[in-house]
């Protein structure tokens, strides 16, 4: 029984050295590696954290770059088009133009051909409308006794009227 | 990795495991000078506290160290000497003695008890100065651990004991503070964390050999739950006496039961906890040195049984001082969890916990 039966002394200094043990490491020892764990663990999530958004801006920015890229190349694309269509429409235009200007020159000439034809042929009718005034002039000038003389006659202007 | 985090432990193993042979021949010298073995004096001189550090005896001499002796005595006020005076209790001086009828305990008596004469032993026993020595180890492993996180910054890598410290406090921490006190575990984790560590390095000195048993003494254990009782009363809340004294939702007659049975379970608590961690390590101290004895016992019977058991007696010892090994760490964390859990009882808040403890009485 005496096993069992705590002793004045021990207990003593046992409940001094324990107090004693726990305000000496509370003060230099357990507050200090307990805020130094905590920290550690919340300084590590956040760099853990902080890496993951890097690298989430990293993704975002060569997605972006990507995007960026293609669309450059589109402009290209689309400016290579637009400068040939220019080309190709400069180029019509001005066959277009020159066409046009040919075409006005053929039909100019033509128009004068056209004319001059005309005022000849103007003239030509003219000429043969005196010629035949002429005619008829001489034969009421003469004396057209016998239906002979008559047909003779006009055989003759006829013949006389020959144009060439 | 592995290995440097278990460093200590296998030291520790591997001094304890080279202690068995010494303290069997220590036995041994004690066997021929007496001519026969008394078992009971051996085991109760190992659990018991002494006024000396016995470290094994020459030639029938004993080679210990003599500890100062602290007295109060209410007629002569306090005296102060060392234990060699008594001579290994042979003798009496100025008045003292060790008591020689008390095989369990090395009580300092009186030699002439006077009228209304009374003393109070506050010696360093063995115990006590086995308990400095961790005290000390103690403060140097943790302030040395402390100082160089402010060294290094927090950042830094922890190297050394740190690596060996870092998953026994974040384990205590997680483990036994968080679950059990709720969001203000901060404020009592260096009560746990110094209960836990005062245990574990006072049970595994007290494995080594020539240890003193010290956790195994149940003044020692009477004090840490007495502790522990301190700082769950003292941090006890409104809540837990209105729970206590008047559980909702019970009619009367159980309830006077019920009043009574929750008090008592009040007491029982730390009473518990003493109990169980004294039991646990005087349990291993004894069993280690009974069979340590039995190569002695059968050494007395023949020469021959003797040496044929050593070989048995050394195996079953190395298992069980494994065995202690682990015991000293879970009745170190037995003990620092059921602490947590009775202050955790004791500070708990009852949010919406009656609604639950109602509906449970009335089925």
């Amino acid at each position: 029984m005496d096993l069992l039966t705590p002793e004045l002394g021990l207990f003593f200094w046992t409940l001094l050295a324990f107090l004693a043990v726990f305000f000496i490491l509370k003060k230099f020892a357990w507050g200090i590696i307990l805020k130094s764990l905590t920290e550690r663990e919340t300084g590590i999530a956040e760099s853990i954290a902080a890496a993951d958004r890097v690298r989430k801006e990293m993704s975002e920015l060569k997605n972006e770059n990507e995007k960026l890229m293609a669309q450059a190349r589109e402009e290209r694309t689309a400016m290579l088009k637009e400068a040939k269509d220019t080309r190709d429409r400069i180029v019509n235009e001005a066959k277009d133009a020159a066409k046009a200007e040919a075409n006005k020159i053929v039909a100019d000439a033509n128009q004068q051909i056209q004319q001059q034809k005309m005022a000849a042929m103007t003239e030509v009718k003219n000429e043969i409308g005196k010629l035949a005034v002429e005619v008829a002039e001489k034969i009421l000038r003469q004396q057209l006794s016998g239906v002979d003389a008559q047909s003779a006659y006009a055989e003759l202007i006829s013949e006389n009227a020959k144009l060439n | 990795m592995i290995f440097k985090r278990f460093l200590p432990f296998i030291t520790v193993l591997l001094i304890t495991l080279s202690g068995v042979s010494f303290s069997a021949s220590a036995n041994e010298e004690k066997t021929k000078e007496e001519g026969k073995f008394n078992a009971t004096e051996v085991i109760f001189g190992h659990i018991r506290d002494s006024h000396y550090w016995h470290l094994f005896d020459i030639n029938g001499e004993p080679v210990a160290m003599p500890l100062p002796v602290i007295i109060y005595d209410n007629q002569k006020g306090f005296s102060f000497f060392s234990a060699s005076y008594f001579h290994h209790g042979h003798e009496a001086y100025n008045g003292y003695m060790i008591d020689p009828k008390n095989q369990m305990k090395e009580k300092i008596i009186l030699e002439n008890a006077a009228n209304g004469q009374k003393i109070y032993d506050f010696s360093i026993t063995k115990n006590v100065l086995s308990m400095l020595i961790s005290v000390v180890i103690m403060i140097w492993l943790m302030t040395g651990a402390a100082s160089k996180y402010k060294k290094n910054g927090v950042m830094k890598a922890p190297s050394g004991f740190q690596n060996a410290l870092e998953p026994v406090i974040t384990f205590i921490r997680d483990e036994v503070a968080k679950p059990n006190l709720g969001n203000k575990y901060m404020s009592y984790m260096p009560l746990i964390l110094t209960v836990f560590f005062f245990i574990w390095i006072n049970n595994l000195l007290g494995l080594l050999p020539g240890g003193a048993n010290f956790v195994g003494n149940i003044t020692v254990t009477a004090c840490l739950a007495l502790v522990s009782f301190v700082v769950m009363m003292a941090n006890s809340n409104k809540h837990f006496w209105s729970h206590l004294l008047n559980p909702p939702g019970i009619p009367f007659a159980i309830k006077c039961l019920l009043v009574l049975i929750e008090i008592m379970s009040l007491i029982i608590k730390p009473v518990a906890l003493m109990i169980r961690l004294f039991a646990n390590i005087l349990a291993g101290h004894i069993v280690i040195i009974c069979i340590i004895s039995m190569i002695f016992i059968f050494g007395a019977l023949s020469k021959f049984a003797g040496w044929g058991f050593m070989p048995v007696s050394l195996a079953f010892t190395m298992f069980m001082f494994l065995l202690e090994l682990m015991v000293a760490a879970i009745q170190a964390f037995i003990f620092a969890n059921l602490t947590a859990v009775f202050i955790g009882q004791a500070i708990e808040e009852g949010n919406g916990h009656e609604e639950h403890h109602a509906h449970e009485a009335s089925h």
